[in-house]
């Protein structure tokens, strides 16, 4: 049985028929139905190919109270995302064979979106002795990405050799910046409003010292590294400069530091607790423009679903972290596609498909084209909606965005000619 | 005045207005029975997340005198430590009827929480929280620098110390600015937060020049802790550069007062001598709390005219 969508802006640009059949596009054009054939009418939406997550925590092994492997990627489905990579920070952690089979067992089950497990640098995210790389990156999950995400590879010389370990399967480490020292009991960004909140400050430096350190490792070993959660003005410097070198290093931004300030801590309600913290304005302003420009070349959501006592709590006690999954594209389209930073196509190209490169996933963030895998998103440029912490389907509510009105919706998620969200789900 | 979090709640008229009532508070428990009727059936609950003997008893001192039951609510290390939250502890104290709730908590903005997360109804007072604020202590020096110097508009104000940790320098910076102070902040530059510069005072790394200028001087604890987290090289280095002795004292002009927040390390801020020399008022800050808590709860309970309730 064959689906035809009709009338979709290709890309934001020329409205086009979409035949799906199979799991493949198999026509794109001014197409008839055909008889029996189902019929979804797109007119008025863009349509993307699907978007590929390259930073979410599923919480499955271990925090089941918070996200698992069904809720989050269901979430993610309802965000547009055909592909999300599973953090590796799990109880246990994501540091063997086993465990990321069984999150990517967890993923193919659920069906909702494809799960590629991010595998830990280091045992136990313990920051001292490689993990087994290569029989993660052999395993069924065929990992490629590796990060001891929520802590740093702070060892200059393990982070070293990971980056030319990984060389061998083509993986890449991906960095959470974030030197220990400078950033002891660290709550909020280092500033003029961290001092006057009494809360201790994390200072951009902090991450710019380890961004700087680890292109050149990179471009010293010849191997990729990926920044994780970019979220500082000179961090965006140090790529763009780097990236002038032509040197292997990739970046990703999250929904939150593009939108979201610092000024929320004034509050003192977690659910403005991340890490990296809310920067300033000026940094808010340097990651749309270094998304704009390519130095930074993926939207990644870095969704952190927290059980409600870890947020229902003194600032200090509570956990680092906030939704993103449902609300990554509406909060691009405002800051990026509103202001004219990027258009449809660059959107396609930040969320879908340099993610997808960068994962090494060749079957996601693909044109549409006929013969390619009918895994794309329709979205409602035209529609609003206000964001409500209890309407998600994450297990969690820890959203930074309820009662904020944003732009987009997305009317359905394909994944393989399946539709995952929406309309016919 | 709902709540008092932070100095920066009050604005002249409410910072004026409280020092005056404290002042008022003191001609009425000046004799013999110093107990007023005024807040008779209503209930304060001290809730100390953090030891303080000093400020506790201050807190159930002023409640006492203005006849309302007091609960000493001591919950040390309660949900740092994995204990009752800070929420199941509010439930609980909302359940019992807390009128207000004064708290000290280890954590910046715990009392911000308190009173806006939607857990209680009872009015919430700071009575000192993590490295932010201190409030009530800052009227009491306030309302102590105003005994000794009268209006404190123009008046010259040294805090000096370890600003960066300091909860007392905060809210005192933001409350003699809005009474018309000129603070002056001197420390080393380890122990000042970054964007020091942005703050409604003078930042100096020099203690000498700032003291023969001053109308005030207030020395701030410095634990010895930080020394080890190298915000400076040795107790005596400290002592040598940012601590008050008997010839930095002569520097101060006759008129000057000496302040302290206390709990005092002698030797090292500030010298036995000076601690205990009559520029020192370090003692009488203390009765002094009692008053502007008085003050604070009543505004904050009863208000109206304290001559028509007592």
């Amino acid at each position: 049985m064959s689906v035809l969508v009709r009338g979709a802006a290709l890309l934001g640009r020329q409205r086009a028929d979409l035949r799906l059949v199979e799991g493949r596009i198999s026509a794109v054009g001014s197409l008839s139905p055909q008889r029996g054939e189902q019929v979804l009418d797109a007119d008025g939406l863009v349509a993307l190919p699907g978007l590929v997550d390259l930073h979410t925590h599923l919480r499955e092994p271990g925090r089941e109270d918070a996200e698992t492997v069904r809720t989050g990627t269901r979430a993610a489905a309802a965000g547009g995302f055909t592909a999300v990579h599973a953090m590796a920070n799990t109880e246990p952690v994501a540091d063997t064979a086993g465990v990321v089979e069984q999150v990517w067992r967890l993923g193919q089950d659920a069906g909702h979106c494809d799960v590629h497990p991010v595998g830990a640098v280091t045992v136990g995210l313990g920051g001292t002795q490689l993990a087994e790389l290569g029989a993660m990156a052999d395993s069924a999950a065929r990992v490629r990405v590796f990060s001891d995400d929520g802590h740093c590879v702070f060892d200059a010389a393990l982070m070293r050799r990971a980056l030319e370990y990984v060389k061998a399967f083509d993986g890449v480490v991906a960095q959470h910046a974030q030197e220990p020292r400078l950033t002891s009991g660290a709550q909020m960004n280092e500033g003029e409003l961290s001092g006057r909140l009494g809360l201790v400050g994390w200072p951009a430096a902090a991450e710019e010292a380890v961004v700087a350190r680890d292109v050149l490792l990179a471009a010293h070993v010849r191997s990729r590294v990926h920044v994780c959660h970019l979220s500082t003005a000179g961090s965006v410097e140090i790529v763009r400069w780097a990236k002038g070198k032509g040197w292997p290093v990739t970046a990703e931004v999250t929904p939150h530091h593009l939108l979201l300030t610092e000024a929320s801590a004034a509050s003192y309600d977690p659910v403005f607790k991340v890490n990296p913290p809310l920067r300033s304005e000026e940094d808010v302003t340097a990651l749309r423009e270094g998304l704009a420009d390519g130095t930074i070349d993926a939207v990644a959501t870095d969704h952190a679903p927290h059980p409600r006592e870890a947020k229902d709590c003194e600032w200090a006690v509570a956990a680092f972290g906030m939704l993103g999954l449902e609300t990554a594209v509406s909060v691009v389209q405002q800051v990026m596609v509103e202001p004219g930073l990027l258009d449809w196509a660059g959107v396609a190209d930040r969320m879908s498909v340099r993610p997808a490169s960068i994962g090494r996933i060749s079957q996601q963030g693909r044109p549409l084209a006929e013969g390619e895998p009918a895994s794309f998103v329709l979205l409602d440029p035209a529609a609003t909606r206000t964001i409500s912490a209890v309407e998600t389907h994450s297990k969690s509510r820890n959203t930074p965005y309820a009662g904020l009105t944003l732009p987009g919706r997305v009317v359905a998620t394909f994944l393989r000619g399946r539709c995952t969200h929406g309309a016919t789900a | 005045m709902q709540h008092l979090l932070s100095a920066a709640d009050l604005d002249r008229e409410a910072a004026v207005r409280i020092l005056d009532t404290a002042q008022e508070m003191s001609r009425l428990t000046d004799r013999a029975i110093k107990k007023l009727p005024t807040l008779r059936g209503r209930t304060v609950v001290n809730l100390f997340f953090e030891d303080s003997t000093r400020t506790r008893t201050s807190f159930e001192l002023a409640a006492k005198r203005l006849s309302a039951d007091v609960v000493n609510f001591s919950a040390k290390g309660s949900s740092l430590s994995k204990g009752e939250s800070l929420k199941d502890t509010a439930l609980t104290l909302e359940a019992m009827g807390a009128d207000a709730i004064v708290v000290r908590h280890p954590a910046s903005g715990a009392p911000h929480r308190l009173a806006t997360a939607g857990w209680v109804s009872a009015r919430v007072v700071n009575a000192g929280d993590g490295t932010h604020e201190h409030p009530t202590q800052a009227l009491l020096d306030a309302y102590t620098m105003r005994r000794h110097l009268g209006d404190l508009e123009g008046r010259a104000v040294v805090v000096v110390g370890d600003v960066l940790h300091s909860r007392v320098a905060r809210s005192n910076v933001l409350l003699l600015h809005t009474l018309g102070a000129q603070v002056t902040l001197v420390g080393p530059p380890t122990l000042l937060p970054v964007g020091v510069e942005s703050w409604p005072c003078r930042v100096s790394y020099d203690l000498d020049t700032e003291l023969a200028k001053a109308d005030a001087v207030m020395m701030l604890r410095v634990q010895l802790e930080r020394m080890g987290a190298s915000y400076f090289p040795s107790a005596r280095e400290y002592s040598r550069r940012y601590g008050l002795d008997d010839d930095r004292l002569h520097l101060l002009p006759e008129h000057a007062v000496v302040l302290h927040p206390g709990p005092m390390n002698r030797g090292m801020e500030i010298t036995a001598d000076v601690a205990d020399s009559p520029r020192s008022v370090i003692v009488e800050q203390v009765g002094n709390g009692v008053l502007v808590r008085m003050a604070v709860l009543y505004l904050l309970l009863g208000g109206g005219d304290v001559e028509d309730r007592g």
